[in-house]
């Protein structure tokens, strides 16, 4: 068994999908015990990976690895390292409560919901845990097909656009991908005598390949993965996409999907083309657009009247301080980043998941239409503020520490990159308080407002996770930078070198120590 | 070559599937007369023509051992030459034939034109295809394409009492005929420039010339624009939509994969062959067509409303994708082309044996709206259309990425990386309109009076084998590389 830890992990959700695919359609509540039952087990089956799992090795980990097709040289070939292992939890968390959420809200059509639901779980697991380009491909491009079945089903009015929009931009990110993945292979192939997609072996074509060619090649992935992300000017399919969707469809697009851009880029991208990620264009052009991103993002949030909408606009900016860190090519700004994708993880997924609850009692999403909710619904405020707190990056709670973190990465390349950065930070706690006291505060001016419910208790068990992830990685954040720094630090030595020789001053894990600098950070068990 | 006029039992051996064809051919056209029209049973003429599809497929196992390794049968004084290439292709013919006998059986009786002749003609149109892949000589291709198309002119009209397939048998008929008479045109220069019909001799001369003058281009251009037609490669595709809409469906299918599939061999033999020498001057031809096939097939194929036309474009947008195979002009190209073809067998044939069971009271329906809600009355069968749609864009692991697959490696393997990017691009053009059928079997609301799926145990096989493959091609095609890619470079000896 334990040599197929993280096979068991994706095919987990797979077998769920048969499953619910052999139940009659009549028996909805079957289907939703059963479904929600393989999102349980799917968590249960991270325990091995989690026990196996050891942060402080930098290779790749509960490796699995069988021909494929021999003919091209794909292989079946998995394995975890920091990155992975991080958004393989992610995934399998959020994606359980995206399950659970859906309890009640999905009454048409359940069979292929869960179906669909259970098979993305299946791809976006199969994403983060694939060491083989090709299977990478493979996984990256099936995997639109439930999401675009998930955002036209059960979506809301403009569905059929919002999810076409969503697959047409991503395939077109990944068939400019595919052309890179496929003359890197031929590069190898002509360096080496043998055709093979393995991670490793393609890492080796860098150093045989010329400065121009990869930057044309590292675009050619960046583009696929910057759709994902999304990055500002790519970002348009997502506020459709986003708002369209049902509650769940919204969770694990902001949760998960967003993060595969971040995770491609650093599994792949970077490391497959050092020369290209570090060319001075690219450095300038990507700290660019992140910086549009950032602030476009949270100005266009500030204007919407859409609640979900809003949501949505505000994932844009919060992923551009992610590119931002990425970019900043240092341990601080990439680990920063990383954990800034964790954190909008966590953080974002409450946002939509309140809209949904409130979304489900009087089926609209225009922030006018509400207001003074704090009145009927003190539970419901306490836990949306503290979403609210995690999305602005209130100390004390996630995302403080990611966009600390990322600020001094960005302020190690750039004091210019750093001022934007903050200028962004100042805009989304505007947009998010003022939200907040858009629908929360004051009196109830709309009747129909009267008659809303506090949230169940199943929406506070949906809840409930997210938010103790969210203290968690803000009040100690150690674990996770343990995780992350291993990988982070290989990349950057390939990245640059002479990193680490020419900071010596500074240790590695600056990143580690600053969170035990903190004094509230750092509990007493320490 | 012409002193002694003597068969033997090589050239009987490199002719049999062909000579097996037509006697089922005939044979069907007799027993039809005289025995099964007195039973009433005509369905049973779809079953003789199974059994000569069963005896090709024998023949072409019993080919196997001469042709594995590049081994090659050789006969009529190397008019016809049985090798990989030859071989790989009358597979995708015969699966293409019993295919569109399978669904004949129940659409013609449908359409009330269950006639013996109909099957006949399936089968003699692929004793032209057969030797269209394995002939080596300019008069034996040329007889053998147009035993191809004079019988599909008859059957995309087989259905006497719709004006429509009268129109497109007449407009294939006229457009064929002058395609072909080009293409003679190119050939009769090309006599003049070598002083021979075979291809090799052809190519040996071309080679010898000093320089690329005025006749090696009118022999080019001519011959290219013919068999463009033949492919429906735009700007020469106009009568593609029409023939597509207009013939019986399971026709249609059978049209759009294997006689693209035989022009492509008789191209691929032609070009490589006896052009081989002068690929700087029809490389550059040959993308241009691509990139205006691939541009005109996926634009005009997003506004369509009518399935088969739909069909049509994407169909002449794929003809576009593996003509970049050609352009590649290198192993991983033809490679390419093979797994294209083969896997394009199977998911166009699976899209139109959904449409061909299509009915609404009694009457066809075509149209897209027709499809609206079909996954509440035949979840199953929904599934498999989007298996085949998917496919049909290329969604890695199913059977047509592959052939994008290798076609775009090619491309990027000499250097032509701006078609590359060209060509993925269309596959997100092609999503659009794919995703329009899916759409409509998914997410459409059902009609009134919803058109239904009538099917009988022959179109469910077909269709669920096809999907099947679709599949098994794309999660496990190590063998299905080695066998298809490996064959056609028989193609490169």
């Amino acid at each position: 068994m334990s040599e197929h830890i993280l096979s068991i992990i994706w095919l987990t959700p797979l077998v769920g999908m048969i499953a619910v695919m052999c139940l009659p359609k009549e028996s909805k509540d079957l289907i939703r015990y059963v479904a929600n039952g393989f999102a349980v087990l799917g968590l249960l089956v991270t325990i091995p990976m989690i026990r196996a799992f050891d942060s402080s090795n930098g290779d790749f980990q509960m490796v699995e690895r069988h021909d494929w097709i021999p003919a091209l040289g794909a292989q079946y070939y998995l394995g975890v390292d920091g990155f992975g292992y991080l958004m393989i939890l992610l995934t399998v968390v959020v994606g359980w409560l995206s399950i659970l959420c859906s309890w009640s809200s999905i009454q048409e059509r359940v069979k292929e919901y869960y179906a669909f639901f259970l098979f993305l779980q299946a791809g976006m697991l199969g994403v983060f845990m694939v060491l083989d380009v090709f299977l990478f491909y493979v996984f990256w491009e099936i995997m639109l097909v439930p999401m675009y079945f998930i955002i036209g089903i059960w979506g809301g009015g403009r569905r059929l656009y919002a999810a076409i929009k969503f697959f047409l931009y991503t395939l077109a990110g990944s068939v400019l991908m595919l052309l890179g993945m496929l003359t890197v292979y031929f590069k190898h192939y002509e360096q080496f005598g043998h055709y093979s997609f393995a991670l490793e072996d393609l890492l080796r074509v860098a150093a045989y390949t010329g400065p121009d060619m990869q930057f044309w090649l590292f675009w050619a992935f960046f583009v696929a993965f910057a759709v994902k992300v999304p990055m500002f000017p790519f970002h348009t399919w997502l506020p459709d996409a986003h708002t369209e969707a049902p509650t769940a469809g919204s969770v694990i697009l902001a949760g998960i999907l967003l993060k595969m851009g971040l995770y491609g880029l650093v599994r792949f991208a970077m490391p497959l083309f050092p020369k290209g990620a570090t060319d001075e264009l690219t450095v300038q052009l990507v700290a660019l657009l992140s910086i549009v991103g950032i602030i476009y993002g949270a100005l266009v949030s500030l204007m919407q009247s859409d609640w979900k909408r809003l949501v949505a606009y505000s994932s844009v900016s919060h992923l551009g301080f992610c590119t931002l860190g990425l970019i900043a090519l240092n341990p601080n700004g990439i680990s920063g980043g990383m954990l800034q994708g964790v954190n909008h993880g966590l953080s974002t997924p409450l946002l939509f998941l309140a809209v949904g609850i409130v979304y489900d009692q009087r089926h609209t999403r225009e922030i006018a239409d509400y207001g003074g909710l704090a009145n009927r619904m003190p539970v419901y405020t306490v836990l949306f503020a503290i979403s609210l707190f995690a999305s602005m990056g209130m100390p004390g709670l996630n995302g403080f520490i990611g966009e600390f973190t990322i600020l001094r990465g960005a302020f190690e390349v750039s004091i210019w990159w750093a001022g934007f950065a903050v200028l962004g930070i100042v805009l989304g706690a505007a947009y998010l308080l003022w939200l907040f006291q858009r629908v929360m505060l004051g009196p109830i001016t709309n009747p129909k407002n009267e008659g809303v419910k506090d949230m169940n208790l199943r929406e506070i068990i949906v809840m409930a996770p997210l938010v103790a992830g969210c203290f968690w990685i803000g009040l100690y954040p150690k674990p996770f930078f343990e995780i992350l720094e291993a990988p982070t630090t290989k990349l950057v030595e390939r990245l640059d070198p002479g990193y680490f020789s020419r900071n010596a001053a500074e240790p590695a894990d600056e990143a580690v120590q600053l969170s035990r600098l903190l004094p509230a950070e750092t509990p007493a068990s320490e | 070559m012409m002193d002694a006029i003597s068969f033997t039992l090589d050239d009987f051996h490199v002719l049999k599937p062909a000579i097996v064809l037509c006697l089922f051919g005939c044979g069907i056209l007799l027993t039809d007369a005289f025995l099964v029209r007195r039973i009433g049973q005509r369905w049973l003429n779809a079953v003789t023509a199974l059994v000569g599809e069963a005896v090709v497929a024998a023949i072409l196992l019993q080919y196997l051992p001469d042709v594995r390794s590049g081994g090659a049968l050789t006969g009529l004084a190397g008019s016809v030459v049985v090798d990989g290439f030859g071989v790989f292709f009358n597979v995708v013919f015969m699966l293409a034939a019993a295919l569109a006998v399978i669904l004949s059986a129940r659409y013609m009786e449908s359409e009330g034109e269950q006639r013996g002749e109909y099957y006949a003609l399936i089968l003699f149109a692929q004793a032209g295809m057969s030797i269209m892949a394995t002939g080596h000589d300019l008069v034996v291709l040329f007889v053998a394409l147009e035993t191809m198309a004079l019988s599909f002119y008859v059957m995309v009209g087989f259905l006497r009492d719709s004006k429509r397939s009268n129109e497109a048998a007449m407009k294939y008929l006229i457009l064929g005929a002058f395609s072909s008479g080009l293409l003679a045109y190119g050939f009769s220069v090309l006599y003049g420039i070598s002083g021979s019909t075979s291809l090799a001799a052809i190519g040996e001369a071309i080679a010898a010339r000093p320089a690329l003058d005025w006749i090696m281009i009118l022999a080019l251009i001519t011959t290219s624009v013919g068999l463009f037609f033949k492919i429906a490669a735009a700007p020469f595709h106009m009568w593609a939509p029409d023939v597509y809409e207009g013939a019986p469906t399971p026709t249609t299918a059978y049209v759009s994969v294997a006689s693209k599939a035989a022009s492509f061999a008789l191209m691929i033999r032609l070009f490589v062959t006896a052009y081989g020498s002068v690929a700087e001057a029809w490389v550059p031809l040959l993308a241009i067509i691509a990139i205006a096939t691939m541009t005109i097939g996926n634009l005009a194929a997003v506004t369509q409303s009518n399935l088969k036309r739909l069909l049509a474009y994407s169909s002449v947008a794929h003809g576009g994708y593996i003509l970049l195979g050609l352009v590649a002009f290198s192993a991983t190209g033809l490679r390419g082309i093979a797994i294209y073809l083969l896997a394009y067998v199977f998911m166009n044939f699976g899209a139109f044996a959904l449409i061909a069971a299509l009915r609404r009271d009694g009457e066809a329906a075509e149209e897209l709206d027709d499809l609206n809600g079909l996954f509440g009355r035949a979840p199953g069968y929904t599934i498999l259309m989007a298996i085949f749609m998917l496919s049909l864009t290329g969604i890695p692991p199913l059977a047509g990425f592959y052939g994008k697959y290798y076609i775009f490696l090619a491309l990027l393997g000499e250097g032509y990386y701006i078609l590359a990017v060209f060509a993925a691009l269309y596959v997100a053009v092609s999503a659009y309109y794919y995703f329009r059928v899916i759409r409509a079997c998914w997410l459409g609301e059902a009609a009134e009076r919803p058109a239904s799926l009538d099917m009988n145990l022959g179109t469910r096989t077909a269709l669920v084998a096809s999907g099947v493959l679709t599949v098994l091609i794309g999660v496990l095609p190590q063998r299905f590389i080695d066998l298809a890619g490996e064959s056609v470079l028989a193609a490169l000896r």
